[in-house]
């Protein structure tokens, strides 16, 4: 077993957080954690994860109390120190209420709670999270929100497009952008962006539920894999 | 002292449940109707009456959580 470390948030409330767990153990075989949303952050975690679900019951808004555990304080701390961060779907509402990555996310544009596979363009391969992607390499990875149409002011959309940071975006199978494959209204399809140093990943498709053959794709598996290949990359 | 908050989408920010009852509205025939925002209402009973510390910390409480700056604006009602 890999001699890192990397940590799982639990929130009253989250509920993928055995799929990470297990999806990180499997995958990169190093030590996991699960970290209590009322305790900090001890200093040897090399990434961590903040799993999807319903932290606090979605009150107010999606992450808006979440982002006020005593976890949060310490995980800004962690992503200002250069480790990763990787928050999905109700992870990413989080980081987006928290300020670690701009905009926000809101009730999707037909109002349903979407439940099903889609696909994504990866633009970025230069990020921790996405170095074993190619560039436009489409991926299978399912999504799970009600809330999760992706909105920001022209100027931080434009800010995000030209820094590189639009890490994915829905696309059709073929890896065309429009409208037409964009499931929740997000603006210019963004299914998950990078803080500015890149070492902060917010996205609403969920890659631990896309890692094992038996639940359909293993897309996912690209993501997990190079989080622990940057770690060990580091390390030497 | 009782504090009323309101909080609503920003103009610039669609509002899909307003859009679907909006539709709703016209289709039930109120033809005149031209837009519907739908926000929330937040009642607070606080200590105290001086009227200006209660209004700089309503307004702390709405920047720091009753409002995402990034989609929504709010406004608020001392009673």
């Amino acid at each position: 077993m890999k001699n890192y470390k990397i940590g799982v948030v639990v929130f009253p409330g989250s509920n993928c957080d055995y799929d990470c767990y297990t999806a990180v153990k499997n995958i990169i075989n190093c030590n996991v954690d699960y970290i209590w949303h009322k305790d900090t952050v001890p200093g040897d975690f090399d990434a961590i994860i903040i799993p999807g679900g319903f932290s606090y019951g979605d009150y107010l808004r999606c992450g808006a109390v979440a982002r006020l555990s005593p976890v949060m304080t310490t995980v800004a701390e962690h992503a200002e120190r250069g480790k990763l961060v990787l928050g999905i779907c109700n992870g990413f509402q989080i980081l987006c209420e928290a300020g670690l990555l701009p905009g926000a996310l809101y009730m999707n544009k037909k109002l349903d709670f979407i439940c099903e596979y889609t696909n994504i363009k990866v633009e970025q391969t230069d990020s921790p999270f996405t170095s074993l992607c190619k560039k436009n390499q489409v991926l299978n990875i399912p999504i799970a929100h009600g809330e999760g149409q992706y909105t920001a002011q022209k100027d931080v959309l434009d800010m995000l497009e030209n820094d590189g940071r639009i890490a994915f975006r829905y696309c059709s199978p073929e890896g065309e952008i429009n409208e037409d494959v964009n499931p929740n209204g997000s603006r210019r399809n963004i299914a998950g962006i990078l803080n500015e140093k890149r070492n902060v990943l917010g996205m609403m498709p969920h890659p631990e539920r896309a890692a094992d053959k038996k639940l359909g794709s293993t897309d996912g598996k690209l993501l997990i894999k190079a989080i622990g290949e940057w770690i060990s990359g580091t390390m030497e | 002292m009782k504090a009323q908050i309101f909080v609503t989408l920003k103009k610039s920010v669609l509002d899909p449940q307003g859009s679907t009852i909006e539709r709703s509205l016209k289709q039930m025939g109120y033809d005149d109707v031209d837009s519907v925002r739908i926000g929330k209402f937040i009642e607070l009973e606080i200590n105290g009456d001086d009227k200006e510390k209660i209004q700089t910390e309503i307004d702390e409480m709405c920047k720091k959580l009753f409002v995402n700056p990034n989609i929504e604006e709010y406004r608020f009602e001392l009673l």
